[in-house]
């Protein structure tokens, strides 16, 4: 990291380097600071883009790949744009004193927003070169060709981009270009690297070992340091033996209030002295338990209620309605439950504080590290670096806080590593969710009124990040609150229907301490709504997916279900299937319908699966999805984010539910809290749809959303039970048969 | 200070430990700066770290530097390069077969595992011998996939 620092700062200063930059909303205003104390003055804007005089490419992105495949992508984007190959775009993410903040990467924003903000500004600079080339060359820049990043004219006469950097040193011959919000675009027929399924450019060093996760950075000097938290949440710590490590090497203890770690120069000693260190607490607990936690989220505290969407008089509907219905679906807390543990490297400093971190946010956790820690923004700098996969946010913010704090009571520069209990018991967690939902049918058998009302824990209003555990536990003050993203999308069904209201009474608090968990809010909501329509349909005993076609008018959705029907050899009949018992396992289908925040993607998802009656486990088998995915930069890139959530949507479906009792997480490893097995994994088709004419739209998590519902409507085709509370465990299969006969 | 020898990827490293219980994983990635095998858990139950201790497929968390001694180790790094990938790493990159890449280590080397005895194996083989290697990115598809091309293109080229 130190040299790229350099050579970006070389090109600032010597002014051989075109820079393309703009100021981006909302955080703008607090500017941007030097590297490692060093002024960028030169550098008044943020800036993606730096051409250097050997005509090489680097793209300062804010956004980060966590294994998403941006890093390929957002190349593709520049290498179309800017007319040069792709391999001479080098990247750089996330680096606070580098990178333009482009708020956080998530919410399958880094093509939608990040990518169209770097496509205007590597056509800016493709401008910008064209014009400089034109003076050159004395000829009008529409007599102008680019290939290659090479400029020729039409008398054969060419000049490369390097070659129109200014040579000249100093800082006052170097020049900003701001971004042109209208720089012509390339017209997509012409598109040779946009659409392509290229290769991401990392994987080899990650098949190799060679690649350096945040995970194996090292820094000279460094210690390693392990926190132990409390056996009860929110205790007080009464005593230290520090005499309980004596024995081990170099192990020293800090701590700060009920904020305790140990360090030691080497890894092992510190693990060694984290379990051997003697402790006592006091007080803490008071959590509902995971058995409670529905029940006690009706009792607790509404901040306020938000309506989500009123059409027609949905009281009278229901009021005059032949055949009414209601149930309620609950949907746990749920862990990112990452593969590697959280991980931060700090070196606090007099003056300057540098941390490393796979934080989804770098500058968010710039600015909380520099408030809560009293340090001005400007000495604090952020460098990202690979986690494992975090699909929201995990503990990485917070293992950042745990090392800048130890750093900081050391002067020295300190790498903190979770052990995986702590990742299952510390990260913050998708929040459980409540969905009561009523609805009538008419004479016909078609939905005459629906109502959803969802408990869901607040966004804390204002508060821009969570509270970090380490500064809860040392008593540094930081706002309070919650923030957990757009829990409330999907709430209500993705059709037309003419009496619909959905409300949301948004809670005070969530037990356990809440961040946004991949498609925040959309599996466990889109799982009451999708499978409350296939309970409708059966009421009806009509087809299920014949009754979505006949209450949906979006001519892109019709085309979606015909399609899965289509790819599945879909027989229309109602559920549950009638010849449905293969010796112990019967056999089922369910589909689901998604419009993805009713403004994304549209996509519908079919399963199939084997229950077997007498162990009560599901497999699924098939999984069919089309996905509307609009412009695909990178095609295969998309696809594997489809598949990926689709397969991890699946093991939140089957098999994810965080425990936890009066003191806190209990499920803190892989056997109390398992995930998809290869075993498991169905057959997975997946069909994009979409073309380099479309606008792009979300890139993924939306494939999460429709997963719960199909595989509980497939269960209930199988067997006829129909399973209100996720995950679809084969204890509640096994419990939702007895209850049958 | 007592030193445990370990060969590992060919070489012999004398290891500096007051503690031969110590877990192979942390001297091979703080000691010997092999970062290919990656700790996930620390408890057998995910396959981040695993490691090829005389041709067998094992979990470096669980295994102690002392019974490591005089066994012959091989981490990722000593399959192949980027430049120079070995046969089954040529296949994971073929079929682009990981997002974060966190639980790849375990993947390959379980693959050459399973392939040195198993030279052609069926899906459902490779399914049970990749069991214990988790993923959480959901990458499982195209590991299959590499895992079966790998088995298609023959043995181990080289590394
Ligand atoms: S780290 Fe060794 S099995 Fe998980
Ligand atoms: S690719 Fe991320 S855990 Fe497997």
């Amino acid at each position: 990291m130190g040299e790229i620092t350099i050579a970006r700062r070389e090109f600032l200063k010597t002014g051989g380097a075109l820079v393309v930059g703009f100021a981006l909303i909302p955080y703008a205003a607090l500017g941007q600071t030097a590297a490692a104390g060093k002024s960028l003055a030169a550098d008044q804007v943020d800036s993606f883009l730096v051409i250097g005089r050997d005509g090489g490419v680097t793209l300062y992105s804010g956004k980060v790949d966590i294994g998403t495949g941006t890093r390929a992508a957002y190349r593709q984007i520049v290498a179309e744009e800017l007319d040069v190959p792709v391999q001479r775009i080098a990247m750089i993410e996330g680096d606070t004193a580098l990178c333009p903040d482009q708020g956080g990467t998530g919410g399958s924003t880094g093509i939608v927003n990040g990518g169209m903000q770097i496509r205007q500004a590597a056509a800016t600079a493709r401008q910008a070169l064209l014009a400089l080339a034109s003076t050159r060359l004395s000829v009008g820049s529409g007599d102008l060709r680019v290939s290659d990043g090479v400029v020729r004219s039409a008398d054969g006469r060419s000049i490369g981009y390097g070659e129109l950097i200014p040579a000249s040193a100093g800082t006052g011959s170097h020049f900003d270009v701001e971004l042109n919000a209208k720089a012509p675009l390339k017209n997509p027929d012409t598109y040779q690297y946009v659409g392509q399924p290229l290769a991401r450019p990392d994987l080899p060093a990650k098949m190799t070992g060679r690649h350096a996760y945040m995970q194996d950075f090292r820094i000279p000097g460094m210690l390693h340091a392990r926190v132990i938290r409390p056996h009860a949440v929110g205790a007080t710590l009464t005593n230290v033996d520090e005499g309980s490590i004596a024995g081990i090497p170099g192990a020293r203890v800090i701590r700060i209030k009920n904020f305790v770690a140990v360090v030691a120069g080497h890894e092992w000693d510190a693990i060694r002295a984290a379990r051997a260190l003697k402790l006592q607490w006091t007080g803490g607990g008071g959590l509902p338990g995971s058995e409670r936690v529905h029940a006690a989220i009706r009792t607790t505290e509404v901040a306020r209620d938000e309506q989500l969407i009123r059409t027609g008089d949905t009281d009278t509907a229901l009021r005059n309605a032949a055949r009414k219905f209601t149930a309620s679906y609950e949907w746990p807390a749920q862990s990112h439950a990452s593969m590697g543990p959280s991980c931060a490297v700090a070196d606090y400093r007099p003056g300057s504080l540098t941390v490393w971190s796979s934080s989804q946010g770098t500058h968010g956790l710039r600015r909380n590290l520099a408030r809560d820690l009293g340090i001005p923004a400007e000495q604090v700098r952020v460098v990202y670096m690979d986690g494992a996969g975090s699909y929201g946010g995990n503990g990485s913010d917070d293992a950042a806080a745990d090392a800048a704090l130890i750093s900081r009571a050391l002067q020295q520069p300190v790498r903190v590593q979770w052990m995986r209990e702590d990742e299952h018991a510390y990260d913050p967690k998708g929040p459980p969710q409540l969905l009561d939902l009523k609805a009538a049918l008419d004479a016909n058998g078609n939905i005459a009124a629906w109502e959803t009302e969802a408990w869901l824990p607040e966004n804390t209003p204002n508060l821009r990040s969570r509270p970090l555990l380490a500064f809860l536990a040392a008593g540094i003050p930081q706002p309070v609150g919650q923030s957990v993203a757009q829990v409330q999308g999907n709430a209500y069904p993705s059709y037309d229907l003419p009496n619909m209201t959905a409300t949301v009474h948004w809670l005070k608090t969530t037990p356990l301490r809440p961040s946004n968990l991949r498609a925040p809010g959309k599996p466990g909501n889109s799982y009451a709504v999708e499978c409350f329509i296939d309970e409708l349909a059966a009421a009806a005993k009509r087809d299920p997916l014949e009754f979505r076609l006949a209450h949906l008018k979006d001519q892109t959705g019709i085309a979606i279900l015909k399609r899965i029907a289509e790819r599945m050899n879909w027989q229309a009949r109602p559920s549950p299937n009638p010849a449905r018992s293969r010796g112990a396992e019967s056999l089922g289908r369910g589909v689901a319908y998604v419009h993805y925040k009713h403004t994304d993607n549209r996509l519908g998802l079919g399963i199939e699966v084997a229950v077997n009656r007498n162990t009560g486990t599901i497999r699924v088998t098939r999984a069919v999805c089309v996905y509307e995915a609009g412009l695909m930069i990178n095609p295969d890139a998309v696809r594997a984010q489809v598949e990926g959530n689709i397969l991890q949507a699946i093991s939140r479906t089957l098999h994810e539910e965080v425990q936890f009792d009066q003191n806190g997480v209990t499920s803190t490893d892989w056997r109390s809290y398992p995930i998809l097995t290869f075993p498991e994994v169905p057959a997975l088709e997946v069909e994009l749809i979409g073309s380099v004419h479309d606008k792009p739209l979300g890139a993924g998590e939306a494939a999460s959303a429709p997963v719960p519902a199909a595989v509980g409507n497939a269960v209930f085709d199988a067997i006829g039970v129909r399973l209100r509370k996720a995950p679809l465990t084969a204890t509640r299969v096994r419990d939702g048969l007895a209850g049958q006969t | 200070m007592a030193a445990v020898n370990l060969r590992v990827n060919g070489s012999l490293h004398p290891i500096d430990t007051d503690d031969p219980g110590m877990p192979l994983l942390y001297a091979l990635r703080n000691d010997l700066g092999l970062h290919g095998p990656k700790f996930g858990c620390g408890l057998g139950q995910c396959g981040a770290c695993t490691v090829l201790m005389d041709g067998q497929a094992i979990r470096s968390c669980q295994v102690t530097i002392r019974a490591a001694q005089n066994r012959d180790i091989t981490t990722l790094e000593g399959l192949g390069a980027p430049e120079n990938l070995h046969s089954v790493q040529a296949a994971f990159v073929a079929e682009q077969a990981a997002q974060c890449g966190y639980c790849t280590n375990g993947m390959i080397m379980s693959t050459v595992a399973l392939l040195a005895k198993t030279p052609k194996p069926t899906e459902a083989q490779v399914r049970t011998a990749l069991a214990g290697n988790l993923c959480r990115c959901g990458s499982h598809i195209r590991v299959l996939r590499a895992v079966m091309r790998a088995a298609n293109a023959g043995g181990p080229s080289h590394g």
